[in-house]
């Protein structure tokens, strides 16, 4: 092992001793497309979660409660896993079964469950994204996985930015990420796109506003 | 319509589906390509697939209006890279381990392999899931360790229906696209049952049927899997950070739910910062699969507390690369992402298909990357260079901007160089540029005709030559307008 990293670090520097100095990197692209308006953020971010298939409300912090409540039971939600530090406020109005993961669910049990409520870390408008950090009322990466069904609360504007570029330096590589742009899908029936393989097959999102 | 056996019955020739020599024994490109052109079924489906993403990935760079300043970005990010690979890796190898991950060097192929053997050994499990990974499949991974006694099972839909087909990957993004919806439904009702949940009763050919049946299919072997093994689509050097990118969410059950995950990635897939991703995080997507952003995308550094498997190992793999690396025009086909977008857009490609390249990558990055990887001492290695009309809409469409007619031309000096044994030069490069400037040429002319008369349907076309050429051949079905004169018009 030891020899074949002394062996492919000696044939990479024998293979571009005499390669010119590279360009430099210009970062001339954009780093957002979008005006900086966080109504028009807003918006954008609705659009693009539903142009992938995800589900999008908005509401006020005092609806949110009753919302998710709403939702769960239109979905025929029994059982909701509740990832640490949730605010507990949120799923005070429904009538479902709440399932802590302290300690972890095995993998079979969050099977057995038939939705999760998280937060997000960040929101990504041009490209519908929400990224998810295992922060307080995320829960870890399985959580939000093995369920077939995820409600997502987003706080806008504070965590909706416009773009890839802006998005990155609000995130902690040293934490697992999850980037999720709409519902499980694939492409690869014909390159059509169809929705719902593995992951979560109902993504709702709820864009909370005036907090 | 042509039978389909000739391109299943890998197995039956004692060659095993998916296995990177596998393809070792394959003809060279332009006997592989007549027999491909001969499937109607094979011409029809890869041309509504390929002409399908075509349009949908202008649509989704078109939305970027910089898209030329992040193109020449995201080149001289790997070109910097390249450069100084030596430095990038070792930082990688540093912010890996200090994560808590073990970082492991593989010369070639069979050290990789043994590597991976060694390290599923080690937990006491005899399987193992994977997310979809060309390097894996370059190496041949599966058949080492099936024959090591080790079951590895492909989850990636398209990889699936490749595994269960006994068949071979012929796309990049989607190993399967050579299989119709008909063709696929039909694969699992036989085979889903003999390696896990049969597929559900009454299974139809509809997209979202089949989806539902992999699911059905795949939830039992994520559920109990302690093992799985992955590829990357990015490594950070500066944070230890790998990226994988998909849609499915196989992906993300791979890299959460097992204990232990090995994965297993090439040296050049590192890139120096964190930053670094806000470039291929957006042409990356926008360029394979034509989405504002793939449904999925995993990051993880090391190990995390209490979060995924707690044990995590990284395979460096060379393989060839630092052999490109050594190649002044060659190396650039070491920028690739792995996007496919010039597999999609390249007339030959969908025309012939992915098996007719010999390799798992297939397509005009595979075309260059493939017979550096390997050499061009074999026949088929030899006629890769040549696969190709030199039309240079790969090039237009890469993301890293590799001018692949560039190194293609480098690379038939080289084999013409070489010289070989016999007629080794002539079968190769004559045989080879025959087959690919006969028939766009017989096309063009042919098309054109045809599209001006496409409401009479004709099943021949008239004249000298191109009479004999439809003699065995079903016309595809025809455009409005020859793809030839398509792209003069709005590409130039």
């Amino acid at each position: 092992m030891t020899d074949s990293r002394a062996r492919i670090l000696a044939r990479i520097r024998a293979a571009v001793a005499d390669a010119p100095e590279a360009e430099p990197v210009a970062r001339d692209y954009r780093t957002s497309h979008t005006p900086d308006d966080p109504d028009a953020l807003l918006d954008l971010l609705h659009e693009n979660l539903a142009d992938y298939r995800a589900h999008v409300h908005r509401t006020t912090p005092d609806g949110l409660a009753g919302l998710l409540a709403r939702l769960l039971a239109e979905r025929g939600a029994r059982s909701v896993v509740v990832p640490p530090g949730l605010p507990g406020e949120w799923l005070s109005a429904a009538e479902v079964e709440l399932r802590s993961d302290e300690p972890r669910a095995t993998p079979y049990e969050l099977d057995g469950t038939d939705a999760v409520v998280t937060g997000c870390a960040v929101a990504i408008a041009e490209t519908g994204t929400i990224v998810l950090d295992g922060g307080p009322g995320q829960g870890r990466r399985a959580l939000t996985l093995v369920p077939d069904l995820h409600l997502c609360v987003v706080r806008a504007p504070e965590q909706v930015v416009a773009s890839v570029p802006l998005a990155l330096p609000r995130l902690d590589p040293a934490r697992p990420l999850t980037w999720i742009s709409g519902p499980s899908a694939t492409s690869d029936i014909e390159l059509d796109r169809v929705e719902g393989v593995h992951g979560p097959r109902t993504l709702e999102v709820v864009l909370v506003t005036g907090g | 319509m042509s039978d389909r056996k000739g391109r299943a019955s890998a197995r039956d020739e004692g060659r095993r589906p998916g296995d990177g020599r596998a393809f070792l024994g394959m003809p060279a490109f332009p006997e592989a390509a007549r027999e491909a052109v001969g499937d109607a079924t094979l011409r029809a489906t890869l041309r509504h697939a390929t002409h399908t993403i075509r349009d949908k990935r202008a649509r989704a760079v078109a939305e970027l209006d910089d898209w030329a300043a992040l193109r020449e970005a995201g080149r001289r990010i790997k070109d910097e890279t390249l450069r100084h690979l030596d430095t990038h890796l070792l930082r990688l190898e540093e912010s890996v381990t200090a994560a808590g991950g073990t970082v492991h060097w593989a010369a070639d192929a069979a050290e990789a392999n043994r590597i991976v053997t060694g390290l599923v050994r080690a937990t006491g499990e005899t399987e193992v899931v994977k997310v979809k990974s060309m390097a894996t499949q370059e190496i041949g991974l599966n058949e080492h360790l099936e024959a090591e006694g080790i079951a590895a099972y492909e989850t990636d839909l398209a990889e699936l229906i490749v595994q269960l087909g006994e068949d071979r990957p012929s796309h990049i993004l989607v190993p399967a696209i050579h299989r119709n919806r008909g063709e696929i439904r039909d694969i699992f009702r036989e085979k889903m049952g003999s390696w896990g949940r049969p597929a559900p009763e009454g299974l139809s050919d509809a997209p979202a049927e089949l989806a539902e049946a992999a699911r059905l299919h795949l939830r039992e072997k994520f559920l109990r899997a302690k093992v799985g093994i992955s590829g990357a689509n990015f490594m950070v050097a500066e944070t230890g950070t790998l990226v994988v990118v998909e849609s499915e969410g196989n992906g993300r059950m791979c890299l959460t739910l097992p204990e232990t995950l090995i994965s297993v990635v090439g040296v050049e897939k590192v890139v120096p910062t964190w930053r670094d991703l806000e470039v291929f995080l957006q042409t990356l997507p926008r360029s394979s699969t034509a989405e504002r952003m793939n449904p999925y995308t995993s990051m993880w550094t090391g190990t995390a507390d209490g979060d995924g498997p707690g044990t995590f190992h990284l395979v460096l793999l060379d393989n060839g690369r630092t052999d490109a690396l050594a190649d002044e025009v060659g190396r650039q086909a070491l920028r690739c992402i792995r996007c496919s977008a010039c597999l999609n857009v390249c007339p030959v490609y969908e025309r012939a298909g992915g098996h007719a390249y010999g390799s798992v990558y297939p397509g005009p990055i595979g075309a260059i990357l493939t017979p550096q990887l390997r050499g061009t001492a074999s026949e088929v290695d030899a006629s890769l260079p040549y696969a190709s009309s030199l039309c240079g809409a790969c090039y237009e469409v890469c993301p890293v901007a590799i001018d692949i007619p560039e190194v293609l031309v480098h690379l038939r000096e080289r084999v013409a160089e070489e010289g070989g044994k016999g007629h080794r030069l002539e079968r190769a490069a004559i045989k080879a540029s025959t087959w690919v400037l006969d028939h766009p040429g017989v096309l063009a002319a042919g098309e054109r005709l045809a599209s001006a008369t496409r409401k009479a349907l004709p099943r021949r076309l008239p004249g000298p030559g191109a009479r004999q050429w439809t003699d065995h051949r079903d016309l595809p079905e025809l455009p409005a307008e020859p793809f030839r004169d398509w792209w003069k018009k709005n590409r130039t």
